[in-house]
């Protein structure tokens, strides 16, 4: 049973990263990603602080402001003229610093170390469970199932809206598009899937999880909804295939799920047809050598 | 009634001015050509007038009636370069892009709207291309593209920011058909345009720009020597070449 509700956490934060990581690649803002699964710690910590608990909604409140701060503050160094890769930089090395020095002034024997947040402990996930409704499964897929949901209905609702103001921000605004409204919430919403997915999986595996798959179906797939069908798929294999072969070498399971990202990406990078390296270096050789004979 | 009417309009970024005291006024059903160098603010008149910029000011009217999207009064093609074509959609998708202002938020295309969509895309010939995604397509077919949306807002006036740059003949012939038929079918059309030697074929409106305005009018009235080195201050090379070409035609 300990087994089925690890495997089901790893392919819940595969399927709610690989959801949301598509727009995050589409709109060339990966890196975002990286900021905030930094600086929620931060919002954790704060939240902490205020209300002296660790219940799951004050730290999904807490991660959701400090989200929403780090992308504000980045926007406006944005437009202060610095570059946003630097704006983020700065921002989120900031914010994650203050995050570690509240914790080890003001939260020292809480159960909130630093290794925790960045590496996460899924193997512990089925004994920290809450009752809902009567009905008792783990904290972690508690709160990975209500934020699969908004990721879900967010894309329901503003799908068109989310797609065109990603495309052509400049076409969006002219036809009345709320696109910072939108650029908001869909940054919200990074930010619930990382507090939900990192208490589990870690800050680490979080922000593998919502580039890698995605990263890999931009590749694959020539329309945004085959993108977010990709995605989500190479995120529950990464999440089963990772967790099985960590029991096999007995090593980290986040770690390892981790790794298969990587492995993913990289056999789809090399073996695609058509497009992948292998393939169009054997075309150019091919050429190359028709080429040669042709001139000979 | 005036298609367009601007008072006082000027911007600036931060401490630059790029427009500076634009007063406007076109009738409706004209064909007019926005003229100036490089630096004048074409693109950021354009984008004013659509209430894009945050540090404008002045006024600006769009039939008689201040800006407003809720009326798809107004059709946009932004400049081509300004988006990334390795999106990954395809043509009839973008086309269907210019209907989301009728359809509204939340709600999804209907069966009508892809219909519309689809003759739009063969209004510039692009039929045959519905399913090819968009990173595919030459620049010119690209340009059709983004030509097709605005088409699909069934708009009255229409704003086009460059849409001769880098496109091929074929493509820049189809593109003038369709502005001559949308003139012809009483809608207004404001067009950057950065090419003076055939300024005066395509239009039969002009605003010559440079920061502000140096003349507006009818073509026959505004596209003279005097007015062009005013706008381009002295530094035209092009104008015995354009008059050349003209006496050809």
């Amino acid at each position: 049973m300990n087994e089925f509700w690890v495997l089901l956490t790893g392919s819940l934060v595969g399927i709610t990263c690989g959801l949301t990581g598509v727009f995050l690649i589409l709109r060339k803002t990966a890196m975002i990603a990286d900021a905030i699964s930094h600086t929620v710690l931060f919002g954790i910590v704060v939240a902490f602080m205020i209300t002296q608990s660790l219940s799951g909604y004050w730290m999904l409140i807490g991660a959701a402001i400090a989200g929403l701060l780090t992308t504000f503050l980045v926007q406006v160094l944005q437009s202060g003229g610095l570059q946003e890769d630097a704006a983020i930089g700065v921002v989120f090395t900031s914010l994650f610093a203050l995050g570690v020095l509240f914790i080890t002034l003001f939260a020292g024997n809480v159960h909130l170390d630093v290794e925790h947040v960045l590496m996460g402990e899924i193997a512990f996930v089925p004994w920290d469970t809450w009752d809902v409704f009567g009905f008792s499964m783990p904290k972690a897929v508690w709160m990975l199932l209500f934020v699969l949901l908004l990721n879900v209905l967010f894309l329901v609702f503003f799908y068109k809206e989310i797609k065109l103001s990603t495309f052509d921000p400049v076409f969006a605004l002219s036809i009345g598009l709320p696109i910072l409204a939108m650029h908001y919430s869909y940054m919200t919403l990074v930010s619930l899937t990382t507090v939900a997915a990192f208490d589990s999986v870690g800050a680490v595996l979080v922000v593998a999880m919502l580039i890698g798959p995605a990263a890999t179906a931009y590749l694959m797939s020539k329309s945004v909804s085959g993108m977010i069908v990709w995605s989500m798929t190479f995120g529950v294999t990464a999440a089963i295939t990772g967790y099985y072969l960590a029991k096999l070498w007995n090593t980290s399971i986040a770690g390892m799920m981790a790794a298969m990202i990587g492995v993913i990406f990289m056999l789809v990078f090399l073996f695609k047809p058509h497009d992948g390296w292998i393939w169009k270096t054997f075309k150019r050789m091919k050429l190359q050598k028709t080429n040669i004979q042709a001139n000979s | 009634m005036n298609a367009l009417q601007v008072k006082n309009l000027s911007v600036a970024y931060e401490e630059k001015v790029v427009l500076k005291n634009v007063n406007l006024a076109i009738p409706v059903g004209r064909l007019t050509g926005i003229i100036g160098p490089n630096g004048a603010g074409k693109s950021t008149l354009i984008k004013a007038i659509l209430n894009q910029l945050p540090n404008k000011s002045g006024a600006v009217h769009i039939l008689e009636r201040p800006l407003n999207s809720k009326d798809h009064t107004v059709g946009y093609v932004p400049q081509r370069n300004a988006v990334d074509w390795d999106f990954p959609t395809n043509a009839l998708d973008v086309v269907l892009m210019g209907r989301y202002g009728h359809i509204g938020m939340i709600k999804k295309p209907s069966t009508k709207d892809k219909q519309i969509a689809m003759d739009c895309l063969k209004n510039v010939g692009m039929e045959t291309f519905a399913d090819r995604s968009i990173g595919q397509l030459s620049g010119g077919q690209q340009q059709r593209v983004f030509l097709a949306r605005a088409l699909a807002q069934e708009a009255e006036v229409y704003f086009m920011d460059e849409p001769f740059v880098g496109v091929d003949a074929a493509t820049e012939r189809t593109i003038i058909a369709i502005l001559k038929d949308l003139k012809a079918k009483g809608k207004s059309v404001f067009v950057v345009h950065h090419d003076l030697q055939t300024a005066s074929d395509y239009f039969d409106w002009m605003i010559l720009l440079n920061q502000t305005i140096t003349a507006s009018g009818p073509t026959e009235l505004t596209f003279t020597e005097d007015n062009l080195q005013e706008a381009y201050g002295g530094k035209l090379f092009f104008m015995d070449q354009a008059k050349s070409n003209k006496t050809f035609n």
